[in-house]
Formats: C-alpha cells, sequence, structure tokens
C-alpha cells in the first residue's frame, strides 16, 4: 500500500513550469556549492589557512544543473509518468533472454581464451586477474546478500582473513599455498560463524552495522596488532604460488626447466589467471548447487520472508549462519588468492571502500544473478580502469552511480529474482473443490 | 581523582559532540525506519562550511568573537540543513516504498558521493584553524601538581547542547511540527489521511537533523581545531552507536547514549591505550546491539505480518 502524498512530484507542464523548476534547481545548487565550491581553503607552509575563490567553477555548476533538470524534465515528461516499464518492447524482452542464454557460455569461453588471446599485453592479463578476483568475491557475497538476503557491509574482514591466514602462515611456518587455500577458506568460515553466531538474530539494518563495525574492528586490530600482523607495514615476501609443489620461476627445479622450454614471467601470470579462474567458477557451481540443495530454498524463502520462514519451521539462525559461514568461506579463498598474488599485503587493501565496492558489483549486478554479478565485476572494475587518471573523481562518480541504480533500478540492473522452484503446469483446480461451505 | 574529574569532562564534551549527531539519526530513523548513512558525512560537510565562513568573516575584518560565532553557527546550520533536504530528495524520497535494503545502499552512495566531493572541492589534506576561543578555568590544582581545565570551549560546547535540546524538545513536545512528527513516526498513512503533510515532515526531519549535524560540525572545529574529509565516517558510526545504545527513536535516548559513548571512549583512552579506542566504541555496538537491541531508553520493536 502506498500512503496517497508520497509520490514523486508530478512532471511539471509547459514552458514557465519547466523554467521554475529549473531556477530554482540551479538556486538550490547556487547555496549548496556557494561556499565548498565557490572558495578553495587550503593551509599554507606554515599552517595557516588560505582561501582563493573560484567562482567561475561555482557558476559553470550551477549552469550545469540548471540545463540538467531542464533536460531532466523534459525527458520525464517525454517518457510519460509511468516511469521505464513501458518502454522495453516485448520483442526485446525475449530478444534479452535469447542474448542471456548464450552470453554466459560466451564469456566463459571467452575467459578461458584470454591468456591465450592477449598473451603478450601484461596490463590485459593483470586486469583479467583483478576482475576475476572481484567476481569472485561477489560470487561469494551473493550468496549473503543475494540469496539469503543478509545485508554485510563487512565482507573484506573476511578477505582480509583469508589474506592475513596465508600470508601468515605462509611467511612463519612455510606451508604451501595449497595447504593453506583450505586452511584460510576454514578460518575465514570460523570468523563468519563466530560474528554471525549472536548478530544474526538482528534484523536487516542493524545487520549491516554490525557487519561493517565488525570489518573495521580486523581492520584496526591489524594495524594495531604489531607483533603479528606488522601493523600499517603489512606482511611482505609472501610465497608465490606452486603448480602443486613446482615452482613458476627461472630456477633448475622450475617449471620452465622442467618441462624444457624457455623462462618467461607472463607464465605465473597465466597460471594465476587460470587459478583464480577456476576458483571463480567453483565459487559459482557450489553456490549453483547449492541453490537446488534444501539449505539453498531455505535461503532464498528466508530472503523473501523472514516470518514465513518460521511459521514453516525453518530454523532461521542455523540457515543465516550457515549463508554468513559459505560467503566467508568464498571470501577467504580470494584472500588467500589475492596474498598470492600480490606477494605483499597490508591494513590499506581492507578497507570499507572495499566492501562497498563488492556490495555494489552485487547490487548492480541483481542481487542473486550469477551472470549478473559477473557483467557487474567487469563493468566497475573496467570503469575504475578507465578512469584511473581521474583517481579522485572516480570514487564520487562510483558514489553517483550507487545512487542513480539505486533510483533507477532498487534491484539491479539483471535482477529478476525468480525462484528457482516453481511449478511446471499450471494445475486446473475444479472450481467445486474450492467452493466454501463444504468443509 | 583528578585525573578522573579532567577525564570525566574530556568525556562529557565529547559525548555532547556525538549525541548532537545522534539525534539526526535517531530522529530519521525513528520516522522514515532507515540507518541514513551520510549522516556522519552531513556532520563533516557541517564542519568544513563552518570553517569556511570562519575564515571569510576574519579575513572581512571581523574581530567581535560574539558576532561570527553566531554567524558561523546560523550560516553552516542553514546551508547544512539545505543539504541535508537536498540529500532526502534526491536519494531517499523516490525509493521510501521500494524494498528494504534500497534507501540503505542508495545512503552508502550518498555518503561516498559527500566524502569525495568535499576531497574534491577542498582537498585531501587536513585543515586547521588557530584556537578561536582561549582560556578557562582552573578547578582544582592537587598537591602534586596536576590541574582540573575547564576550559572556556568546553563549557560552551556543553552550554551549546544544552540550549539546542532544551528548543529541540520544545519543538518536538509542543509544535505542530513536532506533532506531525510523531505521528509520522507511528502511523504514516494515517498520519496523510489525517491532513499531515508527510514528505514536508519527512523532509523537516531531515532538515532539523542536518543542522544539529552542522552544530556538531562547528563544536567539532572549534574543540580540535581541525577538520578533514574523512572525519564524518568514524564520527557518524560513534554517533549511531550512540542512537542505539540510547536506544534508536528516542530522543533523550540518543543524548544519553552520546554522553555515555563519549565518556566510555574518553576513559578507555586515559585508562587502557589510544589505539584501541576505536574498537572499544565499536565492540559496545555489537554488545549493545546483541544484548539490549531496545538500547537504553528504547521501546521494543514488535515484528508484525
Amino acid at each position: 500500500m502506498t500512503a496517497p502524498s508520497t509520490n514523486t512530484a508530478k512532471p511539471a507542464t509547459g514552458i514557465p513550469a519547466l523554467l521554475k523548476t529549473a531556477f530554482t534547481n540551479a538556486l538550490v545548487a547556487l547555496v549548496l556549492f556557494s561556499l565548498m565550491v565557490g572558495i578553495r581553503t587550503e593551509a599554507g607552509s606554515s599552517g595557516q589557512l588560505t582561501y582563493w575563490t573560484r567562482f567561475g567553477e561555482l557558476a559553470s555548476l550551477v549552469g550545469v544543473v540548471f540545463g540538467g533538470s531542464i533536460v531532466i524534465e523534459l525527458f520525464r515528461q517525454w517518457i510519460g509518468p509511468s516511469g521505464a516499464e513501458r518502454l522495453v518492447p516485448p520483442a526485446v524482452h525475449s530478444g534479452m533472454a535469447f542474448v542471456g542464454r548464450f552470453l554466459a557460455p560466451a564469456l566463459l569461453i571467452f575467459a578461458l581464451l584470454v591468456p591465450v588471446i592477449f598473451y603478450d599485453q601484461r596490463y590485459i592479463l593483470d586486469l583479467g586477474i583483478l576482475v576475476l578476483t572481484y567476481v569472485m568475491l561477489g560470487w561469494g557475497l551473493n550468496v549473503v546478500v543475494g540469496l539469503a538476503g543478509l545485508l554485510d557491509l563487512g565482507y573484506v574482514a573476511f578477505y582480509a582473513v583469508g589474506a592475513y591466514s596465508y600470508g601468515l602462515i605462509a611467511t612463519n611456518f612455510g606451508w604451501s599455498f595449497w595447504v593453506c587455500l583450505p586452511l584460510a577458506g576454514i578460518l575465514a568460515a570460523c570468523w563468519g560463524v563466530l560474528l554471525g553466531f549472536p548478530v544474526l538474530r538482528l534484523r536487516g539494518d542493524y545487520l549491516a552495522i554490525v557487519t561493517l563495525a565488525f570489518g573495521e574492528i580486523i581492520r584496526l586490530v591489524i594495524i594495531n596488532w604489531q607483533e603479528l600482523t606488522g601493523g600499517p607495514n603489512g606482511v611482505p615476501g609472501i610465497p608465490r604460488p606452486t603448480l602443486f609443489g613446482i615452482p613458476l620461476d627461472n630456477s633448475d627445479d622450475g617449471l620452465a626447466a622442467k618441462l624444457g622450454i624457455e623462462y618467461s614471467s607472463t607464465h605465473r601470470i597465466v597460471f594465476l589467471f587460470y587459478l583464480i579462474l577456476a576458483l571463480a567458477l567453483l565459487t559459482n557451481w557450489v553456490t549453483i548447487r547449492l541453490r537446488r540443495l534444501p539449505i539453498g530454498r531455505a535461503w532464498e524463502a528466508l530472503r523473501e520472508d523472514e516470518v514465513a520462514c518460521r511459521a514453516l519451521g525453518i530454523n532461521t539462525t542455523t540457515t543465516k549462519l550457515t549463508a554468513f559461514a559459505t560467503g566467508a568461506m568464498f571470501g577467504g579463498f580470494a584472500g588467500a588468492f589475492f596474498a598470492t598474488r600480490q606477494g605483499f599485503i597490508s591494513p590499506e587493501s581492507f578497507t570499507f571502500q572495499e566492501s562497498a565496492l563488492v556490495l555494489a558489483i552485487v547490487v548492480l549486478g541483481g542481487m542473486g544473478s550469477q551472470l549478473g554479478v559477473a557483467l557487474a565485476a567487469l563493468t566497475m572494475i573496467g570503469g575504475f580502469e578507465l578512469f584511473r587518471g581521474l583517481e579522485t573523481y572516480r570514487m564520487l562518480v562510483f558514489g553517483m552511480a550507487m545512487v542513480l541504480i539505486m533510483i533507477w533500478r532498487p534491484r539491479g540492473l539483471i535482477g529478476h529474482r525468480a525462484p528457482t522452484v516453481y511449478l511446471t503446469k499450471a494445475q486446473a483446480i475444479s472450481s467445486d473443490l474450492v467452493k466454501e461451505g463444504h468443509g | 581523582m583528578d585525573y578522573f574529574a579532567q577525564q570525566l569532562i574530556n568525556g562529557l564534551v565529547l559525548g555532547s559532540i556525538y549525541g548532537l549527531i545522534a539525534i539526526g539519526y535517531t530522529m530519521v530513523y525513528g520516522i522514515v525506519g532507515m540507518i541514513n548513512f551520510a549522516h556522519g558525512d552531513v556532520f563533516m560537510i557541517g564542519g568544513f562550511i563552518a570553517l569556511i565562513t570562519f575564515l571569510i568573516l576574519i579575513s572581512l575584518g571581523l574581530t567581535a568573537i560574539p558576532v561570527i560565532l553566531l554567524v558561523v553557527l546560523l550560516v553552516s546550520m542553514a546551508i547544512t540543513a539545505l543539504y541535508g533536504w537536498t540529500i532526502e530528495r534526491i536519494a531517499y524520497r523516490p525509493l521510501r516504498h521500494s524494498f528494504r535494503l534500497a534507501p540503505m545502499l542508495s545512503a552508502i552512495g550518498m555518503s561516498f558521493v559527500l566524502t569525495n566531493y568535499s576531497q574534491v572541492t577542498q582537498g585531501a589534506r587536513v585543515k586547521p584553524i588557530p584556537p578561536f576561543i582561549t582560556g578557562g578555568y582552573t578547578l582544582h590544582e592537587s598537591p602534586d601538581g596536576f590541574v582540573i581545565q575547564l576550559s572556556n570551549i568546553q563549557i560552551m560546547v556543553v552550554v551549546t547542547t544544552i540550549v539546542l535540546l532544551a528548543i529541540f524538545t520544545w519543538l518536538v513536545s509542543r509544535t505542530r511540527l513536532g506533532r506531525d512528527m510523531r505521528a509520522c513516526e507511528q502511523d504514516q498513512t494515517m498520519a496523510a489521511l489525517l491532513g499531515v503533510n508527510v514528505d514536508r515532515t519527512i523532509s523537516m526531519t531531515f532538515v532539523i537533523g542536518a543542522a544539529l549535524a552542522a552544530v556538531a560540525g562547528l563544536m567539532y572545529l572549534l574543540y580540535y581545531g581541525l577538520v578533514d574529509f574523512f572525519m564524518g565516517f568514524v564520527a557518524g558510526i560513534k554517533a549511531f552507536t550512540a542512537a542505539v545504545l540510547g536506544g534508536i527513536g528516542s530522543l533523550p535516548g540518543a543524548m544519553l547514549g552520546g554522553l555515555a559513548i563519549g565518556l566510555i571512549e574518553t576513559f578507555w583512552s586515559a585508562y587502557f591505550s589510544v589505539e584501541y579506542k576505536d574498537v572499544a566504541a565499536f565492540s559496545i555496538l555489537i554488545v549493545v546491539l546483541i544484548f539490549m537491541p531496545t538500547g537504553l531508553l528504547g521501546r521494543p520493536e514488535v515484528e508484525k505480518v
């Protein structure tokens, strides 16, 4: 039920109303930006604050707001009041479904071929590894947010636990990557259970804040517990991964020497690429399989209606806990991979921004859609790379995109949230079976 | 004992600042039922606007400190309130009846926008101001030379907080607007049917919350002598902790929670370790939510189908 007065404002009709709206918006923008944009402060060399004016920038910003609101108002009148729903004709929909069916295999084949096609381009391979890391993180968080509907703002904590587990065990005890990888996952899952056990009784947004606090606590402990973690200096010299014991380096017992081919540093990058691809696909496969198990169905039921779940006898605490632990475990795997790829980890890699980025990927991808998450990760990380030159602006753009996507499509770009279980055949029930008054 | 008393004073001052921010969280949560994640950044914007206004006034040649303070207070309250209004209008109002995670995510996005907006427009470096209000009183001097100080700025922070709280309590309990706000808090649809302008009331809630955050920003600027673009995040979480501790939705609770968090943080820094003071504050948030989800003065929330 919608409260009558809370509809969005009616689009202005006619030129005078249009100008009036634009003028009001420009006036608001002028006041908002007057001091923050119009005046620039900076601490001088002696600590004394100085300022100078930037009225040109202020004027152009206000002008942009004025023009922008006219364009937006015209656009609103053009598409009509009912919003974007009617814009998409059914033919486009079926076309999208057709593309969607073949998009996932095509993407997979492309991903498998990337090291072959771009063998010489180190930059693209590195970018591919980065994208796949976020795809994996997105799929891991998708279990928690997309399937179970629990808003987790501290996912990066499990990523950090995984990275530091591998980094510390490998540098202190010299254990191999392949032993540490499951260990990192298990440790992260344990932390997930440890955190989840007390807090999962909380309501959605309380849970979000508690997970956020937990993520910050982990980061602060990593920074301050210098004897163990090296504090802000991080853990250097983390061993590179090996192909089941065979190192990928230039030594005599390295892979290149054993195969009798010439050593190249690209081998390791290609190996890392396939490693993260395999890990990501594992995450995807496990998630898809889990969705078909009773536990996965319970997750989705929980997302839809917690009270109904409880009425049906589903143990909500256990169900949430498994989702949390599963998501955390994948985060831990990704963390271990991150540590071995970088060779160096520090608390700076595990800030709240990272959590928000992964969350944005899941939300943009449509909360629960595996393909959507992969595409969103590709768009986001690719977009970040495109704007690498505009370092300071890109988080600004990122925040704006998050707000706009929420307004435009709160359920994400590819979100449909179709339940995995539904009746394949509509059964006609005879009217005399459902007639009232027959006990 | 003297050390304890001094820390008590410091904690109360810090707690007043947190309490002012916490009121914004608690009011918005009470009416719209969402965590206004960007509120900490509104506080940061308030601090920046106060700083810039100070600079302008001083360079204009004004010397009367009370006049400067009054003008800065009014300007930063007005502009920050407009920020609050705009944020609600752009990022939250279209999502008021969307699914429950949408406003929260939009708020996180808004928080990023505000943080990076001030980084882009004002630079990333910390902005210090020279001590503006100096002097104070020596309350007690012990034989071993430890002095309990009560500075003028501390008095000012506490007095401003008390005055604002009094005005605010009057606003909520005695005026038409306050009655509308309380009505919307209980049942928006019913309030709308009875002629309350729900949209306007919710907007006013954000405006008042932002204005109080601006006051907190000004107090922070005067007390610590600096602002930076990232200060909203941690202050925001702590103020939210304060709101939860006091019982979210309860106004006296928010102030009480703010004082409690300020005291806990100060005493933790004084007696245990400064490095872990944020960990202490966040741990309290977790512990309170687990064992006392309704907070000190909150009402239990009944889940209805």
